[in-house]
């Protein structure tokens, strides 16, 4: 079986989770009363984090600037250039998460592959389907960028923003350890935030008179809600799944 | 501007005072910021890393000089606390090393290009190629990984493009070794050429090993573990360069005069006044430590300091995009090994270096799979290649949208 060890002693590796201090009964009794007997090295609580935070705050400059439309004078015919470079922002996160979105289904796709199917769970072949989706709205996006003069090569602040958010989604992907339930759970979170972001985009497509665009990014949007139903019912089938095999003690299914 | 080493005497050290706010400042932007400035960032992290590393070594074989090297490495523990913390937060581990990538490629070609000694100037030939191709291999992977564009960080400045490929980039360590420069008769930009390629491979080696084991993708972890071997191949090879008669504090001098150097280098190139305001300082600063250790090496060594210092400083590094020498580099020495001291051509190779590189690649080469059938394109991969028909349609809309 995938995950079994053997010790020097030819007996199965027993894996123990040592987190908690219920494990170690001697230990946490004198850790616990040491530390019941001890003052803090200063008075006081947590507001003075939030103190230096500010002292930070008032002296921060932003993430970054909108990249300047490409043709400012086009531009200026439908918005003013600053209300266009708020849609240049959100346009540039919603490209830069898609293309980030079709590299995160092609490794689950690889995680699909290597482990064990389960009732309800993701197909390969709707699983591929996905990550075209992603990149074709991608293409959309890219295609939505050029045609109102902006820079799909640059990052916006939005898109820098969205993509520290959310840096811990391929860390779990593309960890070895972590199953299929797990790595559907990262994507259930990126799908989320991608259905959000869509929907904000057309709206705000909308409020500055670019019907056309917000007409073809809904179509986008209702490709992503079906990704989030479907990834959904992935993870719920998935916690079924795992729940109908789990053992107390024993390591998550692959 | 020119500088006067031996009469600018700088800030004395009993001056060079900090406490935590002043030393962590409002980083640069990721996004807005010069590339180079992060370059300039990444490089004096590691000068300042080497003078620490400089100043722990010193001391544990010269009693005389401890309380000397204590002062002035919490000095420049500080300036390197300092320096370092102008990353920014949201510039994560693999957008960093590219920042490395880079600084190790365009200082590099401008060590080289101004570099005196022709022995010299190949060795830094020799590791540019293989920083070169390292920034292709990090690149793919940062595509491959993130679908995310390398070049949204070089801004242009820098090809991605394979250099001598990482996989041929492993070596006995007999090979690695290079012959130094003449203490006596070197130039002095030979030995501050020396030092500062020394310190930036020694913290790109540091850095990699510590960022290499918080990556998930186990190819990832594979490639760091990869190029960070070929990075403490590059300290082996770039220490070598150094006089090993030298004693501890003339080396200790021909360190202060480098950082003395390179920040002067920066300040005079800097476009952030934030940062160019900590580039002034330090250049301040590291005068004073300079003269402190030229008092000391006087009283010491019974020698006329001007013997090693210059009256003024030599040819500064430009930085600029030197796109175009190392892509001349690039078309004449790819193809070039080492055997022992020697840069050869690819049939005099030695048996060991051989053996040792079958053994590494045997079960397969990260930096190969990484980057298989990858070449740089604007946005990445991802992006579809443009047809002629797309190219038209694109030309279209431009005009359209001018209309």
């Amino acid at each position: 079986m995938k995950g079994s060890k053997k010790t020097l002693e030819g007996k199965p590796e027993k894996h123990v989770n040592r987190t908690g201090i219920a494990l170690s009964p001697v230990h946490a009794k004198e850790l616990i009363e040491g530390a019941a007997h001890t003052h803090p090295s200063m008075s006081g609580d947590e507001t003075g984090i939030a103190t230096v935070r500010a002292a930070y705050m008032r002296d921060a400059e932003p993430i970054g600037s909108i990249p300047p439309p490409t043709n400012v004078k086009s531009a200026a015919k439908v918005f003013t250039v600053e209300r266009m470079a708020v849609l240049l922002d959100k346009i540039g996160a919603r490209l830069a998460f898609e293309r980030t979105g079709t590299r995160l289904y092609q490794a689950i796709i690889g995680k699909v592959e290597s482990g064990t199917p389960f009732e309800g769970g993701p197909t390969l072949e709707r699983l591929t389907q996905i990550m075209r989706e992603e990149q074709q709205h991608f293409e959309l996006l890219r295609e939505a960028m050029e045609s109102m003069g902006g820079d799909p090569t640059a990052v916006t602040p939005s898109a820098d923003v969205e993509a520290t958010l959310s840096m811990g989604v391929p860390q779990v992907l593309h960890d070895a350890r972590t199953d299929v339930h797990q790595s559907l759970e990262a994507i259930l979170l990126a799908e989320l935030a991608d259905n959000d972001g869509w929907a904000v985009l057309i709206e705000l497509a909308r409020s500055l008179g670019h019907e056309d665009l917000a007409t073809r990014f809904e179509v986008a949007l209702e490709q992503e809600a079906q990704h989030l139903r479907d990834v959904r019912g992935w993870v719920k089938a998935s916690t079924l799944a795992v729940s109908k095999t789990a053992r107390a003690g024993a390591p998550a299914t692959r | 501007m020119a500088l006067d080493v031996l009469t600018e005497r700088g800030t004395s050290l009993d001056k060079q005072e900090f406490d935590w706010r002043d030393l962590v400042r409002i980083p640069y932007s990721k996004l807005d910021d010069d590339a180079f400035t992060r370059v300039r960032v990444i490089l004096m992290n590691g000068i300042e890393s080497e003078a620490v590393r400089f100043g722990h070594a010193a001391a544990r074989v010269n009693k005389p000089l401890q309380l000397s090297l204590a002062r002035i490495r919490r000095v420049e523990h500080f300036q390197q606390t300092m320096v370092n913390w102008l990353n920014p937060p949201d510039q994560n581990a693999l957008e960093t090393t590219i920042g490395f990538e880079q600084v190790a490629i365009e200082v590099t070609a401008n060590v080289a290009r101004n570099e005196p000694d022709p022995y010299m100037k190949q060795v830094y030939h020799f590791g540019l190629l293989e920083d070169f191709d390292h920034l292709y291999r990090y690149s793919a992977l940062y595509d491959r990984l993130h679908g995310k564009d390398a070049n949204t960080l070089l801004q242009c400045y820098t090809d991605v493009l394979p250099g001598r490929p990482t996989s041929v980039e492993h070596r006995a360590p007999e090979d690695d070794l290079r012959l130094p420069y003449d203490r006596a008769r070197a130039d002095v930009l030979t030995k501050i050429h020396a030092t500062t390629i020394t310190a930036a491979e020694q913290m790109t080696h540091d850095y990699y090993m510590t960022i290499g084991p918080t990556f998930a993708d186990p190819l990832a972890r594979q490639l760091y573990a990869e190029i960070a071997a070929i990075e403490e191949q590059h300290v082996t090879q770039y220490e070598c360069l150094s006089d090993p008669y030298e004693t501890w504090l003339e080396k200790w001098l021909l360190h202060e005069l480098t950082e003395v150097w390179n920040y002067w280098c920066c300040y005079n190139a800097e476009g952030n006044p934030r940062v160019k305001d900590i580039w002034e300082r330090f250049l301040s600063y590291e005068l004073g430590h300079l003269h402190h250790v030229v008092h000391l090496f006087e009283q010491n060594e019974k020698r006329d300091v001007q013997s090693i210092l210059p009256k003024s400083l030599p040819k500064p590094i430009k930085f600029e995009s030197q796109r175009d020498y190392v892509r001349e580099v690039l078309a004449r020495e790819v193809h070039l090994r080492a055997n022992g001291s020697e840069i050869v051509e690819p049939d005099e190779e030695s048996e060991a270096s051989l053996a040792y590189r079958q053994r590494m690649n045997a079960q397969g080469s990260p930096s190969e799979i990484v980057a298989a059938g990858w070449v740089w394109s604007p946005a990445g991969e991802l992006t579809p290649k443009p047809t002629g028909t797309d190219r038209k349609k694109a030309r279209g809309a431009q005009q359209e949208a001018r209309r």
